[in-house]
Parts: C-alpha cells; structure tokens; sequence
C-alpha cells in the first residue's frame, strides 16, 4: 500500500500492535538536557530501573548556561546542571557539559555530530526536538514522564499522528529564507493548524534548502501546534552526513544510502491533509504578537483586531497589541527595538551567522541597540571564528558569546528587561519568553542584522 | 499515579485562548530537580495582576481550571501539569489542547477534558455568575455536570481506561520487554549509537 514518509518511517519502528492500544514505538536515538530530565531519572532510581540503552541517549548543557565566559552564578542553574552530571555519571549516559568541544544546544549538537540520520525515531524532552525532521527522522518532543519512559524502556506508547502536507513551490527571491517560509506557513493555518499532524515540507523551494535552512524550518513546525516536521532525504542529507563522526562509514555508508534513498511519500500516498504555498510570493516575515502564527510580511502594518473573522482572534489580537505595546496601523517598519538577537535551535547554525555577518560586515549596529550573537554549539563557535565572522560581529558592535540557548527564553542571565523589544532569531514571541515583560518580534537572521544596523524592523533591501 | 474516577471541584473560569505553557509556568520556575512545589509558578506573570482569576478569593480554592481553545501550546515542559496539580487543580476543561500537553497530563494524572466551546461558555457564565460554584467531571460516564449544564467531553480510551486503574505506563511496557529486545536484534548495523564514534 502506499505510504508517507512519515507513515514507512513510523511502521518501521513498531515494536508491538494490538487492539485497543497505541502502538509501541521504538526510539532509535533519545536526547537529554539538564531542563526537563531531573525527575525522570529521579523515577528511575525510585523503582529501581536502569537506563536500557545508554548508547542511543545522549545529554548536553544547554538551557542554564551563561554565555559569558565563567561558572554559573545562580545557584538553582547550577544545581539543575549538576544534578543532570550526577545523573549521567550514575547512569552511564554520555554527556557534553559546559567547556566541552561538543557542548551546545542539543538540536545543533546531535546533527552537527551526524548521530540525526534518516528513517530513524528521535525524541527529546523538548519541544524542538522536530528539528531532526530535516534529515527524514521522525522527531518529536516528549514531556518528563515519557523521558521517563525512553529511560527504561528505549521505546514509547503513541497513538498514530495524521500527516499534513505543506508544498512550498517556486524559488525565493534574495532575501527570503526558511525562516520566512515557516513563519508565512504557521501564519497561514495559525498555531493549532498543525494539531495532531507530523508535517511534510516538499516542493521545489524546500528541495532546494541546505541542510541547516530545512532544520529551521522543521524546528518551527511544533509553532503550528504539529508534533514533527519531516522532509525527505535526498543527495543534499546524504552530503551533509557524510564523514560526520558518527555517519556510517565504507560498506555501511553504502547500505545506509541504499536504505535512506527509500524514504520518500509514494506518489500515490494519500495525506490526511494538504496546503500549498507559493515560494515566488513570500517576503521578510515578522511577528507582531505574541504566538508565532500572528506575523505579516514585513512590510504591512500592525493589524487592527477587529479585522480578525473571529471573536477569539480578535480578543487575543487585542490583548497581544497591549502586551506588545503596539497601535494598529503602525507600519511593521517603524517599530523600534532595544535588542536584536541572533540564535536559538532555529536560526544559531553556522549558515545563519554567516547569513548575518555579511549584513553586518562594514556597518555599525545603531546606537541604543544592544546586539547579542550567540552560537548554536561550541562547534558553530570555532567554526565561526575560524572564518572570522567574530570580528565582523564584534567590529559592527554586537557581542560574541559562548554557545546556549540563551536569550531563547531567558533561563540564564541573557534576558530582555520589562518592556524592552526585541528583533530575535529564536521560535517564540510568547509573553515573557525572553525575560519578564519583554517583547519578541521573531525574525530571520538577515532581517535581525537589518534590524540591528537601521534600530527598527527592517530588511537588508532597506539598508 | 492515582486513580481518576470522578471529582468534584469548585470551577475556575480563565477566559484566555492560546494559554501556552510559557504563560502556565515561565522558565524561570523549571529550574528545580523535583516534581513539587511548582505552584508558586502557576500563571505566575499573570497572578501579579489583582483582577487575575485565581487572585479572587472565591476561585482560589478551585480544582477544575475551565480555559479557552488551544491549552498548554507551545514548549514540552511537564512542569506545566506539575505547576497545575501542585497548585491544587484535577481537571483542565478546554474546547482544544495541545498534543504534548495532553500527553503529559494523562502521565501525570491531570485529566484534559475536550468539551465543546459553546459548553465551555455556558460553564464561564455560570462559574461567572456564582463564583465558587462546583464542577463534577465523571470519567466513567465522560460528562461534566455544573448547575444545569450537562456536558459530555472526549477523552481517547486509552488514556481514560490507564487513568481510570492508576496505572504506570512503564510497568505496562516492561511486561513486553522481549519484543523490544525482538526488535532491537532486528536493527541495521549502520545506525549510529552515542558512546565511541
Ligand atoms: S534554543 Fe530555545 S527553543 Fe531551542 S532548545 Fe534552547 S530554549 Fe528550546
């Protein structure tokens, strides 16, 4: 019978079905962060379990840390991460923390080491565990008592998703990104269109995507409400993976491509849904609320909330313009911000800080704008520097930091101050995700150099 | 986990769709080891505002939080039901939750129950009307029953049946532990494994 891609990916890995209940899945690779993981291995030694296969797990530092050279300085972080090193020393799980080579956020981390590959589960206590859909793995967030789960079991109980298709068509014009491609998607079918999906992303305008845009744009596919985004492996996966530390290597590279050149949706696999998008007519987004589905093209002006078609959209329109500070009507480009940060699972690759340096290069960031670029993985960090780009950021005025996830959502000492503005590169514009009463505008990483250089929204052709 | 049968609860009308898990708990509050004492980090941004639900007397003792569309979007974290059990609250009432959410509440034992949104305006009127009105939610029968609303709400059987007998999901998997081991013989060499590249 014809199949998705996530559908072959997902029977591949069934261990048990049976009337009446989910499915038993099995999870080939399980990432760890000191975050989400304390309780579930607290459960463990409650019951006396062990973890079942501490080399498909992996754990990294990466929420608490400060990215400014140093220990941390809060004691409840620290705690938190030395908790995760006693719990992986115990446990014989491997783990990355602060200073090591390999350390970083735990969605850059995995595929930068080639452990994210085709066709396999993925699971993280972390919402933005889709991410590694851009390799064709099925991935997907879990909450604590599932990390729990993985823990003693190295598999999971889940009733089957629905599938979602999103054909992205055509070829974007200079300027665009993935970024602005996910973006205009969960503008389009809103933060619960993609409920209950795994999402699809094909067509010629994501084919076309390196391997770190299709990460980003798989990264935001949990903003429209879907457990996973995928896309499927091609020529561009394959060379990407291929000499990576932990990508197979001679006869086995050679099955693994045989069996990866596999996992594509037959053209005859009937999704439960579909949308389609035209790569040719997408612009800069940005967001102007405080759920990534209330975004524009960055050229219009804030919405008036009575536009909305609906009493709920309006209501929550309204209560975003208040907490954003914002009148309807303002055109995007005038709104001024205090902070532009480049980073985060989304946007902190190495591609996205190039994609920023040359905006960058020969400019200075615009007095009152503090600029802050913060590295995926110490990995991204050395590679950045080796090309120089530190310099273009430090020389423009921005600061260089130590890789975490930072001002993402503020768990370390990089926080938005009450009322101040941010252009960021990151996935939420939720309330007081970047520090108590700040306000995010998500955003590409070229449109946050932009932005940092002219002090209001704005995109590189403004310059 | 304990069992859910049924609960009686005094009903708290929060009339916000969209109430992500950031707006439940900021980051802030994730940085403790244990699974208690979240509550102080309940809606925390929100409670500094005296006219805030929970902020009224009436409603502080409440056990059945009833919100708008689209509960619990955005990040994993479990702390969310966490902060919501510790607080006090057995049921979450909601036209629509998010996935993850939903997940974690079932593991934790926080009942999500799927009602219609015109059922969730009637119950806002009434806990509006009479604060401090009580809510019954009746997992047997699926209903939620409140002062002359009778609702029935979605809940997926297999969820309501593990909460019905308070039973441990892992307990249940490790009865089937050697077709996991079936499975794993069954793996290609090529994938990768984490200790020694
Ligand atoms: S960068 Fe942000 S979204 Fe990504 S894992 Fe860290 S906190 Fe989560």
């Amino acid at each position: 019978m014809a199949g998705t891609l996530a559908e072959k990916v997902w029977d591949a890995h069934v261990v048990r079905r049976a009337e009446g209940e989910p499915d038993l899945l099995y999870i080939d690779l399980h990432l760890l962060h000191e975050v989400t993981s304390p309780q579930a291995f607290d459960g463990l030694r409650l019951a006396g379990r062990k973890v079942r296969r501490p080399d498909l797990t992996l754990a990294t530092e990466d929420h608490n840390v400060p990215t400014t050279p140093g220990p941390i300085t809060d004691p409840v972080s620290r705690t938190q991460v030395d908790t995760l090193r006693r719990n992986c020393s115990e446990f014989g799980v491997k783990l990355f923390p602060m200073g090591d080579v390999d350390q970083g956020i735990v969605h850059v981390v995995s595929p930068q080491l080639g452990l994210t590959q085709p066709g396999m589960t993925i699971v993280c206590g972390d919402s933005h565990t889709s991410t590694h859909g851009a390799f064709g793995a099925l991935a997907f967030g879990i909450g604590t008592s599932e990390v729990e789960h993985v823990l003693a079991t190295q598999s999971l109980p889940l009733k089957p998703f629905q599938t979602l298709a999103v054909t992205v068509d055509g070829e974007l014009a200079e300027g665009v990104t993935a970024k602005d491609i996910v973006l205009a998607v969960i503008a389009k079918i809103g933060t619960a269109g993609g409920q209950g999906y795994v999402i699809e992303f094909r067509g010629t305008a994501i084919q076309t995507l390196s391997m770190e845009s299709r990460m980003t744009v798989c990264n935001m596919s949990i903003e429209a409400g879907a457990r996973a985004g995928m896309i499927a492996p091609d020529q561009t996966t394959f060379d990407y993976l291929q000499g990576r530390p932990h990508a197979p290597r001679g006869a086995d590279w050679d099955a693994a491509v045989a069996s990866w050149s596999e996992l594509r949706s037959d053209d005859d696999a009937i999704f439960d849904a579909e949308i389609h998008l035209d790569a040719n007519e997408l612009t800069p987004f940005v967001t102007w609320g405080t759920n990534p589905g209330q975004g524009l093209p960055l050229s219009a002006s804030v919405p008036d909330p009575e536009s909305f078609d609906n009493e709920s959209d309006r209501a929550n329109a309204r209560r975003a313009l208040e907490y954003m500070g914002l009148t309807a009507g303002t055109p995007l480009k005038e709104i001024r911000v205090d902070t532009v940060f480049v980073g985060s699972c989304t946007n902190g690759r190495i591609e996205d800080l190039r994609a920023a340096a040359a905006v960058l290069k020969g400019h200075t960031v615009a007095s009152g704008v503090r600029m802050l670029v913060v590295p995926g993985s110490a990995k991204v960090r050395l590679q950045a520097e080796a090309e120089g780009l530190d310099k273009v950021f430090s020389e423009a005025g921005a600061e260089w930091r130590l890789a975490g996830c930072s001002m993402c959502l503020g768990m370390n000492p990089d926080q938005l101050a009450p009322g101040e503005r941010s252009a960021s590169t990151s996935n939420r514009n939720f309330e007081g995700r970047q520090g108590k009463g700040g306000r995010t505008h998500l955003v590409s990483p070229l449109v946050a150099a932009a932005t940092a250089l002219r002090g209001t929204l704005s995109s590189p052709a403004d310059l | 986990m304990d069992t859910f049968t049924t609960h009686t609860g005094v009903g708290v009308p929060l009339r916000r769709g969209n109430v992500d898990t950031d707006q439940i708990i900021p980051a802030e509050y994730l940085k403790r080891v244990t699974r208690s004492g979240f509550e102080d980090g309940l809606f925390a941004a929100w409670r500094k505002d005296t006219e805030f639900v929970l902020n009224n007397p009436l409603y502080s003792a409440g056990s059945v939080l009833v919100a708008g569309p689209d509960f619990g979007t955005g990040s994993s974290r479990e702390h969310a039901v966490w902060a919501l059990m510790n607080y006090g609250f057995r049921v979450v009432i909601s036209s629509r939750f998010a996935d993850i959410f939903c997940g974690n509440s079932s593991k934790a034992g926080l009942l999500t129950a799927q009602v219609s949104q015109g059922d969730v305006e009637l119950i806002w009127k009434l806990l509006e009307s009479e604060p401090g009105a009580e809510v019954t939610v009746d997992l047997q029968s699926k209903t939620v029953t409140a002062k002359g609303i009778t609702a029935t709400f979605e809940v997926d059987d297999y969820t309501r049946w593990r909460l019905l007998e308070g039973l441990d999901d892992i307990g249940l998997t490790l009865r089937q532990e050697s077709e996991v081991t079936a499975f794993e013989a069954k793996r290609p060499s090529y994938m990768p494994t984490t200790i020694d590249a």
